[in-house]
């Protein structure tokens, strides 16, 4: 059963009042709010907001109907510098403020800010029924690999070992792939992409800006204070060009000019040069597989080395939202009903099936 | 027949012998009855209760219930913790709690007779399900030797009836398993009461028909239960008499029996009607607070969305988000959960917006009593936040009242842009009283306005959005809702400047603002009445003031204590914060006050901090409601005692 059996909205902005199509376009500065950003010089968080402002005018949506939600830590004081609605909630939460504002106000577009420590330590409940739901949100994971807030402990994505304030012999847990996790919690829409490639971010944004349902989008974002360089090896252009899988739909996967991304024997994948590989066996992406199994392996190439590193659009299938499905039910009910509940509906509620009558 | 099934609280003169109605049998009327069925988890004791509820209601009886049943779905079978209850109080007055002592017990099985015996008057009558008194369960609960083959019964007047026996006879007929028809002796039980209290079977019948529409053979075997049962009483001659409890006076209306959540529900559906937006819950599943989750998912055509979140953080969390979008958000919960909102209610304080949050209090700490009432939450409630974070508390006094207080919960949370919270309790949610419906037209008028317009200018001299701009009156900040163009503005969990909302870290700004969000809830006392006071003569030098759930028994307590000639004042809080403005002068107008709580002392605690009044408590946490008897005792008591304002006990003896 897709949203379109069920005659429901397709796009991720369907039912967002939309700018008059004789109104001047909008422009990056309607969009910028009259705060004066804080964050630390150098901080990949500045290139992100600015691709964001200047990515929403293309939209086309009423400025109003925009809201960003986050949830605490660098990247969560993104929304006091959009002049959109927005609220800068509290640790891990915003995905569940966001759902209950998405769900009753269909009109709305609804984004989240999030970061690695937010969204996946103490927000991972959140997220993860975020996503199952398929509520229509996008979520903006920020992963720096760090705690930049709280001055430098390992997070949720940092690498095993790693030497942090938290962690001074090395930090022994096993981190999230962001990725996998969501494609785990059978996420709808699931990309990865890097604050430095403004290009390939605002790509990421607009697909899923255009999904209908949950998008998480894992950006890579450097915090140049207590995790510099964390992607130094994805930036560096000779590195990034061996490193880098670039996932696009219908494409072979390659990794690098030579090699390429193969189904094993196991039934995982595993990447080769192109010459020893069998032309049968090369991944042919496909971003609408219903099965999330492959983009799962896909996830799965990825390591703490960054030897390859698959950045692009993971997962996009379509398939019913909460807030849709949720909105259905009610209205269903009122149309079933003859229209909305009336003071004679709230009347027969009140009295239900037993009543008795004292007289004066 | 012999016993005391019943006892009057208006004296001998209302007992007398009055010609039989429905039975050949003489019929002696009474004033007031508390009939407690007791039996395993499985036996249908609620069920059984609410029928016997209906049946009551609607011969125009006042009445009271409490249901008491384990936190265990199906506890071990025919043990002391499996036992389930359902106690009724039904009188031809007002009646203002469900009964200290039971007239009349009907116990299914050996441990449901152990469990309740103790609260039990000699002299009661106890109807007991023989059947079940085999060699295995007596021994199962503790007796040596069966209760009703030794002397252990011999102060009260018991019943001994096959009802497990004589229903499978009487069902001898139907296609049905042994196990089938002995389900029905529910039904019998209901059955022999109905007959002894000269109650109507029809509701029960059309009751059972709508239940059981698509198994027409359990169908007939109940009614044919229901009606050997009554048949019993009439035919059997170990009743010699049947009772009858006329009709309580009560002020003219539609009226209908309901249960504190009900009452929450059509409470927080009619502030949807009258304030024109919607109801978002986000909720997670919590005894004894899902009720209300239940009800309000089936209320969708009144534009009720339901959110089972996946967790209590989540629940509030959705509520808060549908709020910022101008909805009411509400969250419905129980103490743990409220420890768990704790946080996102805190956002709600610095955020500013509506919020309505429930707590059904149950015993605590932790898990704690799941099933069973207590009134512990209150200081949670007040205080369970960091930083300065006022709330507005507002607590229900009996279930009809439950309608009234979400309304009002509403109101304020609209009015003054707040968290409010709302405490009802176990005892409330499942208890039951007659309630008159209100009429919709007479349900107060709760318009809400959004902000729509610019309501400042910046340096530049253009029109801006102030989100912290105040109302001089309320203090409460403007409700823009996303969508209003032009209006668009940040809100957050950081401090924000006085008027313009940014965020701000300047020492003064935010001593302003601390006092600003207390002075703000201070003022919500200007728009609530007073508290009242019901000292009939205006002589007493005692004042007993409750709050939630205990108002019955407080009310019942005093009227024991005016009966024998004494004279005490009663008050009751609905507003707990901010209380109404006349409370310290209430409290200092009498020599002595006591405060009848369900904890060791909680509003006690606020009204000596807040008013300096050397208040005393009367506590118990017993996961039950006051019996009325004794605090009326000690209420005399308090009366009693000579004048020494340098008393330091703080606790009432009991």
């Amino acid at each position: 059963m897709t949203a379109q059996d069920l005659g429901m909205p397709r796009t991720g902005t369907d039912g967002v009042p939309r700018l008059p199509e004789d109104a001047p376009a909008q422009k990056k500065k309607d969009f910028t709010s009259d705060q004066e950003v804080r964050w630390c010089p150098g901080c990949g968080d500045y290139v992100i907001l600015a691709a964001v402002q200047g990515f929403l005018p293309e939209l086309g949506l009423k400025r109003e109907n925009i809201v960003f939600v986050s949830g605490i830590g660098c990247s969560s004081r993104f929304p006091y510098y959009l002049n959109t609605y927005g609220m800068h909630s509290i640790h891990g939460r915003a995905p569940a403020i966001a759902t209950g504002l998405a769900t009753s106000r269909p009109d709305l577009s609804v984004w989240v800010i999030t970061g690695d420590g937010d969204a996946l330590s103490i927000g991972g409940n959140h997220l993860i029924h975020a996503l199952r739901r398929n509520v229509n949100l996008k979520i903006l994971l920020f992963n720096n690999k760090i705690y930049g807030l709280t001055k430098g402990q390992y997070s949720p994505t940092s690498e095993v070992g790693s030497v942090t304030k938290s962690t001074p012999v090395g930090s022994v847990d096993t981190p999230f792939n962001p990725v996998s996790l969501a494609l785990g919690a059978e996420a709808s829409f699931v990309a990865r992409t890097m604050d430095s490639d403004r290009k390939h971010l605002t790509a990421t944004l607009r697909a899923a800006a255009e999904h209908r349902g949950s998008a998480l989008v894992e950006i890579y974002q450097n915090c140049p204070i207590f995790n510099d360089g964390a992607f130094q090896l994805l930036k560096d252009r000779d590195e990034a060009q061996a490193r880098i899988i670039h996932l696009v739909d219908g494409e072979p996967v390659r990794a690098g000019e030579d090699h390429v991304v193969v189904r094993d024997a196991t039934g995982s994948l595993s990447v080769v040069a192109e010459a020893d590989a069998d032309p049968a066996d090369i991944v042919v992406h496909d971003a609408g597989a219903a099965d999330p199994t492959r983009a799962f392996a896909l996830s799965r190439l990825d390591d703490p080395s960054q030897r390859h590193v698959p950045m692009g659009i993971f997962r996009d299938v379509s398939r019913p939202t909460y807030d849709d499905l949720v909105r259905a039910q009610v209205d269903g009910a009122i149309a079933s009903g003859g229209g909305p509940a009336g003071d004679a509906d709230l009347t027969s509620l009140l009295h239900g099936k037993d009543t008795w009558t004292v007289s004066a | 027949m012999e016993g005391v099934p019943c006892r009057t609280s208006h004296g001998p003169a209302l007992d007398s012998l009055v010609t039989a109605t429905m039975s050949s049998k003489p019929v002696r009327r009474v004033d007031r009855v508390v009939i407690r069925f007791a039996g395993d988890s499985g036996d249908g004791m609620q069920l059984t209760g609410d029928r016997f509820t209906s049946e009551t209601a609607a011969l125009g009886n006042d009445l009271s219930t409490l249901p008491n049943f384990p936190a265990e779905i199906r506890a071990p079978q025919g043990t002391l913790p499996g036992v389930s209850s359902f106690q009724l109080h039904f009188a031809d007055h007002d009646v203002l709690t469900p009964g200290d002592a039971p007239d009349v017990l009907v116990a299914m099985n050996p441990a449901a007779l152990k469990a309740n015996l103790a609260d039990l008057p000699r002299g009661a009558m106890i109807i007991v399900n023989t059947d079940e008194f085999t060699k295995r369960n007596v021994a199962k609960v503790g007796y040596d030797v069966s209760p009703l083959e030794d002397d252990t019964l011999a102060s009260w007047h018991v019943h001994a009836v096959g009802l497990t026996s004589i229903t499978v006879s009487a069902l001898a007929d139907f296609d049905l398993s042994r196990k089938d028809k002995e389900r029905a002796k529910n039904m019998f039980a209901l059955g022999l009461l109905l007959w002894l209290y000269t109650r109507p079977t029809d509701g029960t019948e059309h009751f059972l028909k709508r239940k059981f529409a698509d198994q027409p053979e359990i169908l007939e075997a109940n009614l044919a239960a229901l009606r050997a049962g009554f048949n019993y009483g009439e035919t059997t001659e170990d009743f010699a008499v049947t009772y009858e409890v006329a009709p309580a006076p009560m002020a003219p209306g539609t009226y209908r029996n309901i249960t504190g959540n009900t009452a929450l529900v059509y409470g927080l559906v009619s502030a949807s009607h009258r304030t024109g937006l919607p109801i978002v819950l986000g909720s997670y599943p919590i005894t004894p607070a899902s009720d209300i989750l239940h009800l309000l998912s089936s209320l969708k055509r009144h534009g009720v969305t339901t959110l089972q979140a996946e967790d209590e953080i989540a629940g509030v969390g959705a509520a808060l988000g549908a709020a910022f979008g101008g909805a009411i958000g509400v969250t419905t919960t129980s103490g743990p959960g409220l420890a768990l909102k704790s946080e996102t209610i805190g956002l709600g304080v610095a955020l500013e917006l509506p919020l309505v949050v429930i707590d059904v209090q149950r015993g605590g700490p932790s898990t704690g009593l799941p099933t069973k009432t207590e009134q512990s939450d209150l200081l949670q409630a007040m205080f369970g936040r960091n930083g300065e974070s006022p709330v507005a508390v507002v607590a229900p006094r009996s279930p009809g009242d439950c309608f009234d207080t979400a309304m009002e919960a509403v109101r304020i949370a609209t009015t003054h842009r707040t968290p409010v919270l709302l405490l009802s309790d176990g005892y409330l949610a499942n208890g039951s009283e007659p309630w008159r419906i209100p009429e919709v037209a007479d349900l107060p008028d709760l318009q809400v306005d959004f902000a729509t317009e610019t309501n400042g200018v910046n340096d530049a001299g253009e029109p801006v959005f102030h989100p912290f701009l105040r109302d001089p009156e309320t203090l409460a900040r403007p409700w823009a809702v996303p969508g209003t163009a032009g209006l668009e503005h940040r809100i957050g969990g950081l401090e924000k400047a006085d008027v313009t909302g940014n965020i701000s870290y300047d020492p003064d700004n935010h001593d302003t603002m601390v006092r600003l969000r207390a002075e703000k809830i201070a003022r919500i006392a200007d728009r609530i009445p007073p508290l009242e006071v019901d000292d009939p003569d205006g002589d007493a030098e005692v004042l007993v003031l409750g709050w939630g759930s205990t108002y019955g028994p407080i009310a019942a307590a005093t009227r024991l204590v005016r009966n024998t000639g004494a004279k005490v004042a009663r008050a009751h809080l609905r507003h707990l914060n901010p209380m109404p403005a006349n409370t310290g002068e209430v409290l200092r107008s009498y020599r002595r006050v006591i405060v009848p709580e369900m904890n060791l002392g909680q509003l006690a605690l606020l009204l000596r901090a807040k008013f300096l009044v050397d208040v005393r408590g009367y506590n118990t946490v017993r996961g039950l409601p006051f019996k009325s008897v004794e605090l009326a005792d000690a209420i005399r008591e308090t009366i009693a005692e000579p004048h020494d304002p340098t008393h330091p006990d703080t606790e009432v003896s009991r």
